[in-house]
């Protein structure tokens, strides 16, 4: 069952009352295709400035928009995925307002009737920052809306002048608008990263905030249980996962603060400066905006279809059938997550960091193919050894230097209990290298291969019993834990080649002769 | 295509008062009906206006014009659209071409820049930010002296 997260109200302390803080969020994703919303002009990250613009894009006179059928394919996977209704029928409009990047004077977007309406997004938090334990909440979507991006624009303070490259206008966003549901930014995070992979396993977009593709404003307002509603301000400029939460965070509690000292929360439009860590004051948006929304002349309502209502004789290019997408959506981040539990016995935690990192997944289940060891202990080497050898070389699994084959090998060794699991870690940092050697090489040339003689390892014990009378009177005078100092030593003899779990069971037995 | 028949709803018009004497005007195809009375646009109106549509009102014929424009389409409000659909277009009721996602169009830079009154390395130049039209107390313009 869904329950929609109440806000957690902030605690209270003598100086403070509680507050109820509610955060909502506008989300718009740049649209994954290879031509614009509205115009045949190409849809590229970093381009010469005014190279992708058609005469619609620039807005010259006499130029009509012609919308693109991917777009539309785009926004109703991205619907459906969503758990939202899908309007059958939906309008465009125009959003009148004067800027230098937006040649036409206003944008078309969908702001009657828009293409999907009241879906929900469920995501998972980790509580007090542990792996351990994870709680499911849900955020309920209002809407999803097609619309055209705008041009950019370059500030130049020198000489008093903005410089304009129109490449990015009229390429195709989705807008999606997240209820206030959430209540700080570290959900607001987790459901943007919820998000985030849904739109990349879908392909609707690819979602890189780094590269604008994914643009996150949020909407933050505080009040007192009992009294109305508090003043909402919109926080904008937010470029990064990491930033997203710092920003929302500082805004929560500038308005908690502003309130307790007696002052008001002006609905105003705030950025969030990165180098300060502070939302200011945007200048160009005081006041009330008044955007003078009209229908958009040019185009006609765009009619989807399903199944049942497919018309019999049109041509198969201008049909959208809801019900085709739907059957072949791709399997969604939870459904992937709850497989990978499923079928290789690992825990949800461990299922939420596979899908974290672009291709982990991947390569865990193609490790578990070539290897005996069982997935439960596969995973551990996948999360910590592997893991963070990449996170601490800023490389992605793409370019990990050890592949899944020579992973498995390794473990392969470790399970036929060649190794040690010490001696395996070795191996692992040697392998990091990238120098073409195989598992086995490393092994042999470093001398790791666990003692196999059993005779010999059982003289080593004895001579370290022998020659430790105090530990071994205080094992047996009740303390247990100074048996591992005795499998310490027994280790540091054999230079690692023994098994420790073989050595405690022959020091036990000696010692309890 | 909707065929609209003006003529037994506007029989059945809400009360609009017609001003006694304002007569019949012909405009061209448009002018058989009563005007109503000329309404008044208060400053703050006016300035807001200005600042959405950066339109000047200029002086008092302009201002005049625009009120006798409010006061034509107000006609409309004598339709009885009780129970109607609005309709956007006349081309509502037809159908949205979706276009194959193909690039077709871009690349002319050249032609593009050509419209440009300044210009720097292939970039539009245009002014700082929204440069902000000055509050109404600091504009020498009619509206000033205006009631």
């Amino acid at each position: 069952s869904q329950s929609s997260s109440l806000c957690k109200t902030t605690p209270s302390t003598a100086k403070s009352p509680r507050k109820i803080v509610f955060v909502g969020l506008e989300i718009h994703a740049q649209i994954s295709s290879n031509s614009k919303l509205f115009s045949g002009s190409q849809v590229q990250f970093a381009a010469p400035p005014n190279s992708l613009v058609s005469f619609f894009d620039a807005s010259l006179p006499g130029t009509l928009p012609v919308l693109n059928r991917r777009c539309v394919e785009a926004a109703v996977m991205t619907g459906l995925a969503l758990n939202c209704s899908i309007n059958k029928k939906s309008l465009f409009d125009r959003k009148h307002y004067f800027y230098a990047d937006l040649p036409a004077g206003y944008q078309i977007t969908q702001q009657r009737v828009p293409i999907a309406v009241n879906g929900s997004l469920s995501y998972s938090l980790c509580i007090d920052n542990k792996m351990s334990q994870m709680v499911t909440k849900t955020v309920r979507i209002k809407q999803i809306q097609l619309e055209q991006d705008s041009g950019k624009s370059l500030h130049d303070d020198t000489r008093s002048q903005t410089l304009v490259d129109l490449n990015r206008a009229g390429v195709g966003l989705m807008e999606v608008v997240m209820e206030p549901d959430m209540c700080c930014g570290e959900e607001a995070a987790a459901a943007v990263r919820e998000l985030q992979l849904i739109l990349q396993t879908l392909g609707s977009s690819q979602a890189v905030m780094a590269e604008g593709q994914l643009r996150v404003d949020a909407n933050v307002s505080v009040h007192h249980p009992g009294e109305p509603y508090g003043v909402r301000t919109e926080v904008k400029n937010i470029n990064s996962m990491r930033f997203l939460a710092k920003a929302i965070d500082y805004e929560i509690q500038r308005q908690i603060e502003e309130l307790e000292n007696g002052g008001t929360i002006l609905n105003e439009t705030r950025a969030f400066d990165s180098k300060l860590g502070c939302t200011v004051p945007m200048r160009d948006k005081e006041g009330q905006q008044d955007y003078r929304f009209m229908p958009e002349p040019n185009l006609p309502p765009l009619i989807l279809y399903d199944a049942k209502s497919l018309p019999a004789n049109m041509n198969h290019q201008q049909v959208i059938n809801i019900d085709w997408i739907h059957e072949r959506l791709p399997d969604l981040p939870s459904v992937k997550r709850k497989k990978l539990v499923e079928q290789y016995g690992i825990l949800p935690e461990h299922s939420f960091t596979l899908l974290n990192e672009d291709g982990l997944a991947e390569f865990f289940e193609s490790v578990v193919k070539q290897t005996q060891m069982k997935p439960k202990k596969v995973i551990g080497w996948i999360l910590k050894d592997l893991l963070s050898y990449l996170k601490q070389h800023s490389l992605t699994v793409k370019e990990s230097p050890v592949s899944s084959f020579l992973l498995a090998d390794l473990l392969n060794l470790l399970e036929k209990k060649e190794i040690s699991s010490t001696a395996a870690k070795q191996v692992l940092a040697e392998l990091w290298k990238g120098e073409g050697k195989t598992p086995l090489e490393i092994v042999k040339e470093q001398k790791l291969e666990l003692l196999q003689d059993q005779k010999e390892l059982e003289q080593i014990c004895q001579a370290v019993i022998d020659g430790h009378e105090n530990e071994v009177m205080a094992i047996k005078a009740g303390n247990p834990k100074v048996l591992n100092k005795l499998i310490g030593l027994v280790q540091k003899k054999t230079q690692g080649r023994s098994n420790p779990v073989l050595v405690k069971q022959l020091l036990e037995k000696k010692l309890s002769g | 295509m909707r065929a609209l028949l003006l003529g037994p709803w506007l029989r059945a018009a809400r009360g609009l008062p017609r001003a006694p004497g304002s007569g019949h005007r012909h405009r061209g195809h448009g002018g058989h009906r009563p005007q109503g009375p000329l309404r008044k646009v208060s400053v703050e109106v006016l300035d807001h206006l200005e600042h959405l549509a950066l339109v000047d009102f200029r002086d008092a014929e302009g201002v005049e014009r625009l009120q006798k424009a409010i006061q034509f389409a107000d006609q409309l409000h004598e339709v009885n659209t009780n129970g109607v659909e609005p309709m956007d277009s006349v081309l509502e009721d037809r159908c949205l071409y979706l276009r194959e996602d193909d690039v077709t169009e871009g690349n002319c830079t050249k032609e593009l820049l050509e419209n440009a009154r300044e210009k720097v390395e292939e970039y539009f130049v245009a002014p700082p930010g929204n440069i902000p039209l000055p509050k109404l107390e600091e504009r020498e313009t009619f509206l000033q002296g205006s009631q």
